[in-house]
């Protein structure tokens, strides 16, 4: 396991899940509470392992409907906390989740997704996506949503989703799976630099000094509600123009491009380079956050290419954000395998298609 | 109006808590609420916890605790407050923390929370305001409707076979190890508006000693939904709804340390 001294920029070997939980205590994170469930249990025992010491707090709740509740208390503390989970636990969470995002309190929400619908299976998959992106829960909100395809990224964007979560006063979450959740490669665990600082004079602390404040998504009176709502649209607004981040891999020049997240774009990353070294001029989009989705750079590459290969690791659901974010639907390719990672000869044979040569 | 004190006769008898919010009450006539927040109000002035105080409101009619408790107040989802409340105590255990709920919210949707936040012996006080039925979504059955009682959706009264038996929350929870306190009262005397202040007074010493949850059961009317007026809504109270819910002290933990 790995230890949490912190030098600078020192180099780890760890899982990206525990990664995860090094980024989560970098950040300042003191506060885990959780539920078991597989494949994310290493979070809760690598944070009830540490999180004393530091004088922090682990909790094992009855349920994921406690859990969730029990970070909005915690959230609305003022302190920082995070949970993790995988697909049937985070449904469990979205009544808690829109309440949070109704009563803007900011909280880290790790979902290390497996394959659905129901109980599904353990297996891999990124059959979440539309819950993740698409608010989840009831009444149209948004959460912002970080999907990492590395050990270096669990770290990172780890800290990232503290600070957007606190900056926006809404829930963050960071889009897993088995794979980049188990898989262990050498990270920089550099120091925390905050990306944002926000105060929180909003917190619940016991009026001293000051009037009442109550936090809350109740809104009877007049047309507060409405109100309340065209406020969490402009914030979602906000969001949705200044925080999209993508990465552009081997881009230049490229015919076909991948547009794939999380695990499907670290597999793609190999096929990319074979057929590179086949004469293929092909490249990828990686979007780094899928909401906000990073809209104008989809719309920009649908025009620069031929093919947006759509990898995706369910039947197709980021594929419908793609095709929103572009007119040039017949440029739209997709492979998918819901319960099951894309193998880099899997992807290579398509875009061997797709360039019109044969395997 | 009153007359004014005559010189010599001036002396201050009754006033209003510092921490009970100045404002026309809303609640139906003859509903308890009003009285339960005093008391409140009252125990959170005689410990001093204003400025220390996060309290939790849950759903129902009990949610409006914010408009009249002059503390910071924290909304949860129905059912959830002492989940809640074990996030702000987590996070915060020097401030005194309590939860507001119906007998929809502790003893139906949140029937889990409550008994695991008890059985860990969250250092929480609970104000649990049981009145039979569930108020605000218009008068349904409630876990603690009586047996032919009739609701709007038990319109032919609650049938055992069907329905369930009305559950007794406070000796519930008194069985759990976790919990430090545990007391039903009613507040339709104003005998019992003194006892009952004495087991929230409790209560509230319980979380300022460490001992572990504490909860109290007030027995209230609903009379709109009930159907009464509000003096035939105090007598079942006094009838019926004490000779089902015993009044009493079900549970009281002597020392901090428990094992």
């Amino acid at each position: 396991m790995t230890g949490l001294s912190s030098s600078p920029s020192m180099r780890i070997l760890t899982k990206g899940n525990e990664a995860i939980c090094l980024g989560a205590v970098a950040a300042g994170c003191r506060h885990y509470y959780g539920y078991p469930i597989t494949p994310q249990n290493d979070i809760p025992e690598y944070m009830a392992a540490h999180l004393p010491a530091l004088g922090g707090t682990f909790l094992q709740a009855e349920s994921e409907v406690a859990t969730i509740n029990i970070m909005l208390g915690t959230a609305a503390s003022g302190k920082r906390v995070m949970t993790s989970s995988s697909g049937p636990g985070i449904s469990l969470m979205q009544e808690g989740l829109s309440y949070m995002a109704g009563s803007e309190l900011p909280a880290v929400i790790v979902n290390i997704s497996r394959s659905g619908p129901g109980l599904g299976g353990i297996a891999p998959s990124q059959g979440d996506y539309f819950q993740a992106v698409k608010g989840g829960g009831h009444g149209g909100y948004r959460l912002i949503v970080l999907a990492p395809h590395s050990v270096q990224e669990m770290y990172a964007l780890t800290m990232l989703a503290f600070d957007l979560s606190d900056k926006y006063r809404t829930p963050a979450m960071i889009l897993g799976d088995a794979i980049v959740g188990q898989m262990k490669e050498p990270f920089i665990a550099s120091p925390y630099d905050p990306a944002s600082t926000t105060g929180k004079p909003w917190a619940l602390t016991g009026c001293a000094g000051r009037e009442r404040k109550n936090l809350k998504s109740l809104h009877l009176k007049d047309n507060a509600i409405e109100v309340h709502n065209w406020k969490l649209h402009e914030k979602y607004e906000r969001i949705r123009r200044d925080e999209a981040r993508a990465e552009s891999y081997m881009l230049d020049g490229a015919t076909i491009a991948v547009v794939a997240f999380g695990t499907a774009a670290r597999v793609s990353k190999t096929a990319i380079q074979w057929a590179r070294k086949e004469g293929i001029a092909a490249g990828m989009l990686r979007p780094i956050t899928l909401f906000p989705f990073p809209e104008r750079e989809v719309f920009d590459l649908a025009r620069a290419v031929d093919v947006l290969l759509v990898i995706e690791m369910n039947t197709g659901q980021m594929v419908e954000d793609v095709r929103r974010c572009t007119p040039l639907h017949d440029r739209i390719a997709f492979l998918g395998k819901p319960c099951a990672m894309p193998t880099p000869e899997e992807i290579l044979e398509r875009i061997r298609q797709l360039a019109g040569r044969k395997g | 109006m009153r007359p004014p004190a005559k010189a010599g006769f001036s002396k201050a008898v009754y006033t209003r808590p510092r921490s009970l919010v100045d404002v026309r009450s809303h609640f139906c006539p003859g509903c308890h609420h009003g009285t339960i927040h005093k008391i409140v109000a009252e125990c959170i002035d005689r410990y001093g916890l204003r400025e220390k105080t996060i309290g939790v409101a849950c759903v129902g009619c009990s949610v409006f605790l914010y408009d009249y408790i002059d503390v910071d107040v924290v909304e949860s989802p129905h059912g959830r407050a002492p989940a809640v409340a074990t996030g702000v105590k987590r996070a915060q255990p020097d401030k005194f923390v309590f939860t507001y709920q119906g007998d929809g919210d502790l003893a139906a949707i949140g029937t889990s929370e409550i008994i695991h936040a008890a059985n860990r012996g969250e250092n929480l006080s609970v104000i649990f305001v049981n009145n039979t039925t569930y108020g605000m979504t218009g008068g349904q059955m409630a876990p603690t409707t009586m047996l032919g009682q009739k609701t709007s959706t038990t319109p032919y009264g609650r049938d055992f076979r069907g329905d369930g038996y009305p559950i007794r929350m406070a000796e519930l929870l008194a069985g759990l190890e976790g919990t430090a306190y545990s007391a039903r009262v009613a507040v339709s005397t104003p005998a019992q508006i003194r006892k009952a202040k004495e087991s929230v007074r409790k209560a509230f010493e319980m979380q300022i000693g460490g001992m572990g949850l504490s909860i109290v059961e007030f027995l209230s009317t609903c009379p709109t939904n009930w159907g009464m007026k509000p003096l035939d809504a105090q007598k079942r109270v006094l009838g019926e709804m004490s000779e089902y819910f015993p009044l009493g002290v079900f549970k009281e933990r002597q020392q901090a340390d428990f094992a």
